[in-house]
């Protein structure tokens, strides 16, 4: 049993691994901390969305308004930093305070309305990308002096690779999110609601908190991956961030955690995420295959997940069932 | 007061659908009148009718698949690689039957690699559909090898999104037959009830003698179908292939248009005339939004207050409401326990 749990986890290290080797078996030079950075700067916005997400899956739901959240965040932040002169840590305090606020409605509604989250967060994503178009339509530049001072802040990793200060953010989030999900009474939660709600709500878990609290960290996460997007872009704009709910959702599931809930690990995610970096770094270095390739290698690795995963759950159902037989034959036998 | 049952049932959408073009016609005087030109009807209304086609077509399919308990989230990404096959089969000689041969077996397959996916191994259908929705761009920009497939040379195709039959658009005629073609299959046979029965639990329905994968599998083929056709329209309609926008977030625009439709998203009963009207009226109010001259960025927060008010009316707390409210002839106590349900 103990192993069926870890067992797509070390599916993923494994497609890891493998595209790792492949990658430098074709181009050496990807065998490089400077790759490495890179490839942690490029998707740290992902990747801190994408924490969320698991904690939303691992509970049997799903967010499909992080991709709206995030154009909002950054077209909030570009806004309110061009018109008005308040410093943009207060601007990241306020943003959010609203993205959470926003997480945590949804989670009400999904809770005390009993609708389904796939279409509750697809009202939040209309709404999310509604209001950032009546913000502003335009990419709005942010010429804050202190936002270039963040991104100049990096961490000189041996070999010349530069560690910056959003994908130092999108490490500790995952640190933050394993401890979250395996070490405190909330991800236990979590993955009791993912289990089974009815289970969950008889053995006492407060199920309307926790649904509430999954969103809101949903919706907080979101809003620090727009802060983190607009310090990448330095521009906020209300098309940006379009399908990467659907990024995050294959980087949870590539990093085997269950769709049904209560099965995975945040850090699968982790792997998810460089693997999908991985396909891109890539295609980058290989400059003749179209960026596309990208989603369609998501696909194929999303569906041999998703058929493994169907695999182990008919093969422990199977064993179960044989375990129960066995064990109703025996007193008969005896 | 002889009033057919539909119209009964889908009073509250038939009653939106008259404010919002009642709206419309307020905002746009001329919006009700409808000229002849060149034996081609010509308004505002034939225009809400013809722009609706994509998401009219997709509504079929997926209300269908919402019966079921499921949900296609790829038809957005077949109507993009559906569009591709079309302007690559059409630009590289083959003839319009041919071609519309094509493009419908390219969506039936990839309805049916939806339905082997949910029906035969199981899969939770939105994350099934999840990967084609995933990987469909990209399908879509291999066929077109990542340019925009134009066929401006090629009439008969073109005919297909901007032509018109008996002084009808061709996109009206089509999504009209291919309603009334639904309908007809699934409520003048069991096949309706069998997809309902699904709905409501698919392991009862299996117990009792019904063939709940080949049903499925059905019911996402169509799905697939619907997508095919309703991408060869808007490819037809902009006379080239677009991987990147063709068919863009429709998948979101017909799942509502289902709902406003008074399918429930929890499967089990579905009314196909409702979603017709759903589609109806998210068109007029995107049709509105234009002539009033906002923004077109309104169309989604409207669509998000649309949804939450959908919710509301639909969830079970409020119905639990609306059923203490309709029983008045029940005793007090009934009453009660039902307003304690509400409360809850």
């Amino acid at each position: 049993m103990k192993n069926s749990k870890y067992l797509p986890l070390m599916a993923t290290f494994v497609v890891f691994v493998l595209a790792y080797i492949i990658c430098i078996s074709v181009f050496p030079n990807m065998l490089s901390t400077r790759v490495a950075g890179n490839l942690l700067t490029d998707n740290a916005f992902l990747g801190i969305t994408a924490v969320g997400m698991t904690f939303v899956i691992l509970s049997g739901g799903i967010d499909l308004s992080v991709g709206s959240v995030i154009a909002f965040t950054g077209v909030f932040l570009s806004v309110i930093l061009r018109d008005t002169s308040i410093h943009p840590l207060a601007a990241f305090a306020i943003v959010l305070v609203l993205t959470t606020a926003f997480g945590a409605a949804m989670g009400g509604i999904i809770f005390f309305l009993d609708m389904p989250p796939f279409i509750v967060t697809l009202a939040g994503m209309f709404l999310a990308r509604g209001i950032s178009y009546l913000l502003t339509t335009e990419s709005v530049p942010i010429t804050h002096p202190f936002y270039s001072t963040l991104q100049d802040i990096y961490f000189l990793m041996p070999g010349g690779g530069r560690l910056t200060l959003i994908a130092i953010i999108m490490l500790v989030v995952f640190a933050v999110g394993i401890v979250l999900a395996q070490r405190t009474r909330f991800g236990t939660y979590v993955y009791a609601l993912g289990g089974n709600l009815t289970s969950a709500q008889l053995m006492g878990v407060p199920v309307a908190k926790t649904t509430i609290g999954i969103y809101a960290l949903s919706g907080f996460l979101a809003g620090l991956s727009g802060i983190v997007f607009s310090l990448y872009t330095s521009a906020g704009y209300s098309l940006a961030a379009v399908g990467v709910e659907l990024d995050a959702i294959a980087a949870v599931v590539i990093g085997g955690t269950l769709l049904t809930g209560g099965y995975g690990f945040v850090a699968g995610t982790f792997l998810g995420i460089c693997i999908q970096g991985l396909i891109q770094t890539y295609i980058v270095f290989d400059g003749t295959l179209s960026s596309w390739w990208t989603k369609i290698v998501i696909g194929l690795l999303l569906f041999g997940f998703i058929a493994l995963q169907r695999g182990l759950m008919w093969m422990s159902e199977r064993s179960a069932r044989n375990m129960r037989h066995a064990s109703a034959a025996q007193p008969s036998s005896a | 007061m002889a009033v057919p049952t539909i119209v009964r049932e889908r009073t509250p959408q038939l009653i939106v659908l008259v404010v919002i073009l009642a709206l419309n016609a307020i905002i746009s005087p001329g919006f009700f009148s409808i000229e002849i030109q060149n034996d081609r009807l010509y308004g505002s209304l034939i225009d809400v009718l013809n722009r609706g086609a994509p998401v009219t077509l997709l509504a079929i399919g997926m209300t269908l698949v919402i019966a079921t308990k499921g949900i296609d989230l790829s038809v957005g990404a077949v109507m993009a690689i559906v569009g591709a096959v079309a302007a690559s089969l059409i630009t590289s000689g083959y003839s319009l039957p041919a071609t519309l041969a094509g493009s419908l077996f390219v969506g039936l397959a990839c309805g049916l690699w939806n339905g082997a996916l949910v029906a035969l191994l199981d899969i939770q259908p939105i994350i099934a559909t999840l990967i084609l929705m995933v990987a469909g761009r990209g399908i879509a920009q291999l066929i077109t090898e990542g340019v925009i497939l134009t066929f401006n040379d090629k009439p008969e195709l073109i005919f297909v999104g901007s032509g018109s039959f008996l002084s009808l658009p061709m996109p009206v005629i089509i999504w009209v037959v291919v309603a009334i073609l639904a309908i007809l299959v699934v409520r003048r046979s069991a096949l309706g009830l069998l997809i309902e029965a699904i709905g409501v639990n698919r392991r009862a329905s299996t117990l009792s003698g019904v063939n709940s994968r080949v049903i499925l599998l059905a019911v996402y083929a169509v799905s697939g179908l619907c997508a095919a056709v309703a991408g060869v329209i808007a490819a037809a309609d902009i006379k080239g292939a677009d991987a990147n926008n063709a068919g863009l977030w429709l998948e979101m625009d017909a799942i509502l248009a289902v709902v406003i439709g008074g399918t429930s998203l929890l499967g089990g009963r579905f009314s196909l005339v409702g979603s017709l009207m759903g589609a109806m009226i998210i068109q007029s109010l995107n049709t509105g939004i234009l002539l009033a001259g906002f923004p077109p960025e309104f169309n989604l927060i409207i669509k998000a207050v649309i949804i939450l008010i959908i919710l509301i009316v639909q969830s079970p707390a409020s119905q639990a409401a609306m059923a203490g409210f309709r029983t008045n002839r029940h005793t007090v106590a009934v009453k009660t326990e039902n307003r304690e349900h509400a409360a809850r």
